[in-house]
């Protein structure tokens, strides 16, 4: 390894390590006393492993299900709207898992419009929140994207000369889909459902928001142990095994994602792209996105119409008291109406949350930057590394976040100096009470994403193209300047965009750590949602309208600036 | 594009440096800031489960009164919280706790996570509430669990009352209960006790398995099942009995939007069916503010924080001097003989737990 190399490396791996495995270690260390685990514990934790799989496989599939033909749709038909379907998948991989159960409440609970409806016309009312289906439903929701996007890349770059010699040889379309498209598709697919498999592992909110206490999956049980228990080695043995399996599938992964880009001559993505002409693919079409709008558009749609909807002002009657839309919920939202203590106002934690989300960005671009440069030309070092850098993808945020709380809990050395010359009590001025803390977290989180959408980007930069101006007269400096700068100037933002709505949307570690003055978005919505009254539910769903607008401004950025070709994760 | 992106650069940077997160002093956000004294004022953080609540104007005569600022620090439910502070009890993260109540009572002290403070306003505080006599933990409140009941539904289909927890067996209160997770839930676990007060361990598997016949209904906390599952109150749920507060009437009677004849829901208050909850408070080992921390304990004990308790947390003062809001006195109701935590309770929650989401969830 090289002294550059070596360099490179400095920044990044100091920031994971002090930020993510050092915490991590910490919380791990307290538990280690494996011998006060009950028999029965044991036993239980099959069951819960067993039960996690078993989701997290189902899920996977009804995505696949649902997303390989909307991935044929949006790779090759073109269509009046299509960004707009396309942006409309992506948002709910962004939003927080309390949205998304606000969402589907609104919608499918037991007050939601669908049974509204159904008592209306004095049907039994459905039973959704509270099963398997909301489960599966709510996750097939937040990870279709996925599946759209890594396998409609691929099939929309596809070399359409082997089906086409596939076809004037005599297959049917049939066969050729069976025997050529998908053996061609096979890395992507396997890439996608990887990644929502490992989502769906790990996932936790939409368990215990719309599961309810009947299902507990991995990481809901470190939650009940860790949190409520106070079982700490059985908290740390689950965190280990659920570690260990996410790096697993991230090494399955990062051996399949160099195979995603097809080592065939690559098409450009629109030139496969056509309107629908026969008769049977509009109807193909037209069903798809209708599919797409019931599926994706519903739920989130309940959330701003219940924002500006006044339907039940009483409490205390049944009956509805003037509905009609209202502005309230919004200027309610620059109030500060509570006269108790700790309650700001709730424009303030709209933006408290653009400022962690820019400081998210600095940072992950300034740590992500160099080890992408590293892994895009990776040597031995970096191939054994690279399983390891989406560890945080898939560690538990409860355990990482208690971690922060025993090992940040210390003044900061320098800050602790100053203090105490300026004369005050500075015995609470530790990491975990700055506000830094949440960009920090947030960066930890959104590190695995930027890193690779950096990495696919600075790999695509052919290196013949940089040769080819150094032999045409061109320096170094205007070589990167031509060459790699259009490239990575594009990467860097759409990186960027995305490490902003991952900490827009991010609530797991927000909820432990941050403070009641420095509220966050998902953190405020979670909190006016557990309040009682129709002002306290406009709000959060305001608010929930606001996180929606927001993260679909970045994926709109994202959208624009993606490098057709290369890969999203 | 290159427009579209520097407009939206710059609008984010313009947004985020205009609400950069200043620390928004709690006690003055609609308040006059207090009057600027000569010298400094000390902040006292005081952590709690999230159902704190206090008047703004009570809590900012303490500062005033000891020139100090108050910081609540809201960290989860009641166990959440207890459990955060155990783990960082080497550097605690606030001077005074407060919400540990007496079903996670031993734990707390197990941990010595307190330091011990006889304050002089205990003598006020009647012997059944002081648990800890070591003066650790101080009792602040107290509130009786109880089984809530919708009025319009009971009376509209001319069904009686559940006199008793084994009433909820019968098959005419088929899913009409929805309890909360003791693993997730402080009231859950409140209601276990009953039981296992009622019936005794292993007894009260065989009346939760027959609670599970009767279609009980199990949510994760006690938000969801009063505010989404429970008919009487905003959410206009399915099941017309939901495990709550002997308080919560009033509460809902206080938050009405119009005013209210009677309280629109009750509390089953008979022998056995209901659990009391105290809850305490303690100074934190390792503060610098013990001076101040001391202070702000008898400021919790004393009459003034005890009378503004009971219409911003619904609950109980535990002050022998303080009198009741109007509201309290005609629709809170008292239960009779409720059960109180075994002694066993330190070695046996964890089990009891375990073998009661075997019985109930799985």
């Amino acid at each position: 390894m090289t002294i550059s190399r070596l360099l490179i490396w400095l920044a990044p791996l100091a920031f994971l390590g002090l930020f993510f495995f050092y915490p991590f270690a910490r919380i791990l260390a307290l538990g280690l006393d494996f011998t006060s685990l009950r028999a029965g514990f044991f036993a239980e934790t099959l069951r819960v492993l067993g039960f996690t799989f078993f989701q997290a496989a189902l899920s996977t599939l009804l995505t696949l299900l649902i997303g390989l033909p909307l991935a044929y749709v949006f790779a090759r038909y073109d269509f009046p709207g299509k960004a707009f379907f396309r942006i409309l998948t992506a948002v709910p991989f962004m939003l927080p898992t309390v949205v998304v159960a606000a969402g589907f409440n609104a919608l499918l609970g037991p007050r939601g419009w669908v049974n509204i409806l159904l008592t209306d016309a004095s049907a039994p009312p459905v039973a959704f929140v509270g099963t398997l289906w909301a489960i599966l439903a709510a996750h097939v929701f937040y990870n279709t994207t996925i599946v759209i996007r890594l396998v409609g890349n691929a099939w929309a770059t596809m070399d359409t000369r082997l089906t086409d010699a596939a076809r004037s040889l005599g297959a049917s379309p049939l066969q050729t889909l069976w025997r050529v498209t998908l053996p061609l598709l096979r890395p992507s697919i396997l890439a996608s459902s990887l990644l929502v498999f490992l989502f769906d592992f790990t996932s936790y909110g939409v368990i215990l928001l719309l599961g309810g206490p009947k299902f507990v999956t991995l990481e809901v049980q470190i939650y009940i142990q860790a949190l409520h228990m106070l079982n700490l080695p059985a908290a740390s043995l689950l965190s280990v095994i659920q570690l260990l399996c996410t790096l697993v599938f991230s090494t399955l992964y990062s051996r399949y994602v160099t195979r995603a880009i097809a080592p065939l001559k690559p098409r450009a993505a629109w030139a496969n792209l056509r309107s629908p002409k026969q008769w049977l693919e509009k109807v193909y079409v037209a069903t798809m996105l209708t599919v797409l709008m019931a599926f994706f558009a519903l739920p989130l749609l309940a959330l701003p119409v219940r924002s500006v909807a006044r339907l039940e002002a009483e409490r205390t009657q049944p009956v509805v008291n003037a509905p009609g839309l209202t502005s309230a919920y919004y200027t309610e939202l620059f109030v500060n109406r509570r006269g108790s203590l700790f309650h700001v106002p709730p424009a303030q934690a709209a933006a408290n949350s653009l400022t962690y989300a820019v400081l998210t960005v600095l940072f992950s671009l300034l740590m992500g930057f160099p080890a992408a440069t590293a892994l895009a030309r990776p040597g031995k070092f970096e191939k054994w590394l690279d399983p390891f850098l989406m560890l945080p993808l898939g560690a538990s945020a409860v355990t990482l976040g208690l971690g922060y709380i025993i090992t940040f809990n210390r003044p900061l050395p320098l800050l602790g100096d100053i203090c105490s010359l300026l004369g005050e009590n500075c015995t609470r001025n530790t990491l975990l009470t700055s506000p830094l803390l949440i960009p920090i977290a947030h960066t930890t989180i959104a590190l695995p994403f930027v890193i690779r959408n950096l990495q696919t980007a600075l790999s695509t930069i052919p290196q013949r193209y940089r040769e080819a101006a150094a032999v045409l007269g061109a320096s170094r400096w205007q070589a990167w300047r031509a060459v790699d700068w259009p490239i990575i100037s594009r990467a860097t933002v759409s990186a960027g965009a995305f490490a902003f709505t991952v900490s827009l949307g991010e609530f797991g570690a927000a909820s432990l750590l941050a403070r009641p003055e420095y509220p966050t978005l998902p953190t405020a919505i979670f909190r006016f949602l557990s309040q009682p009254g129709a002002l306290n539910y406009g709000q959060a769903m305001a608010m929930a309208t606001l996180l929606m607008l927001f993260a679909g401004l970045g994926i709109f950025l994202i959208e624009k600036l993606r490098l057709p070709g290369t890969g999203e994760f | 594009m290159k427009k579209l992106l520097f407009v939206f650069a710059t609008f984010s940077i313009f947004l985020a440096s205009c609400g950069a997160p200043a620390p928004q002093d709690p006690a003055a956000t609609e308040a006059a800031p207090p009057p600027a004294t000569p010298s400094e004022a000390r902040t006292l953080t005081v952590m709690t489960h999230d159902s704190f609540n206090a008047s703004e104007g009570v809590i900012q005569e303490f500062e005033l009164a000891n020139n100090a600022t108050v910081t609540i620090l809201e960290s989860g439910d009641a166990g959440a919280a207890l459990n955060k502070a155990i783990l960082a009890k080497d550097a605690p993260l606030a001077d005074v706790f407060y919400g540990v109540d007496n079903s996670f009572l031993s734990r707390a002290l197990d941990a010595d996570i307190f330091d011990s403070y006889a304050s002089p306003l205990t003598a006020n505080i009647p012997d059944e509430f002081q648990l800890d006599l070591k003066n650790r933990a101080l009792p602040v409140d107290y509130g009786d669990v109880c089984i809530n009941y919708a009025k319009s539904f009971f009376s509209k289909n001319d069904l009686p009352l559940p006199a008793s927890l084994d009433d909820l067996k019968k098959p005419e209160y088929k899913d009409m209960l929805v309890v909360e997770n003791p693993a997730t839930s402080s009231p859950g676990l409140a209601f276990l006790l009953a039981t296992i007060a009622q019936y005794g361990d292993p007894g009260y598997l065989d009346y939760w398995a027959a609670l599970r016949q009767n279609g009980v209904v199990v949510v994760d906390g006690w938000e969801t099942a009063y505010y989404t599952n429970f008919s009487g109150s905003s959410g206009h749920g399915p099941q017309p009995m939901v495990v709550s507060y002997a308080s919560s009437p009033a509460a809902e009677v206080v938050f009405a939007t119009s005013p209210l004849e009677d309280a629109p829901t009750g509390s089953i208050t008979a022998p056995g069916t209901c659990f009391r909850q105290i809850e305490f408070a303690g100074i934190l080992k390792g503060t610098p503010n013990r001076d101040l921390a001391e202070k702000f304990i008898d400021f919790m004990l004393d009459v003034q924080f005890q009378e503004d308790m009971p219409l911003n947390m619904f609950v109980y003062p535990v002050n022998s001097q303080a009198a009741l809001p109007e509201v309290f006195v005609q629709y809170a109701q008292v239960a009779q003989s409720p059960a109180a935590a075994p002694n066993n309770l330190d070695a046996m929650r964890d089990t009891w737990i375990e073998a009661w989401t075997q019985t109930v969830l799985r």
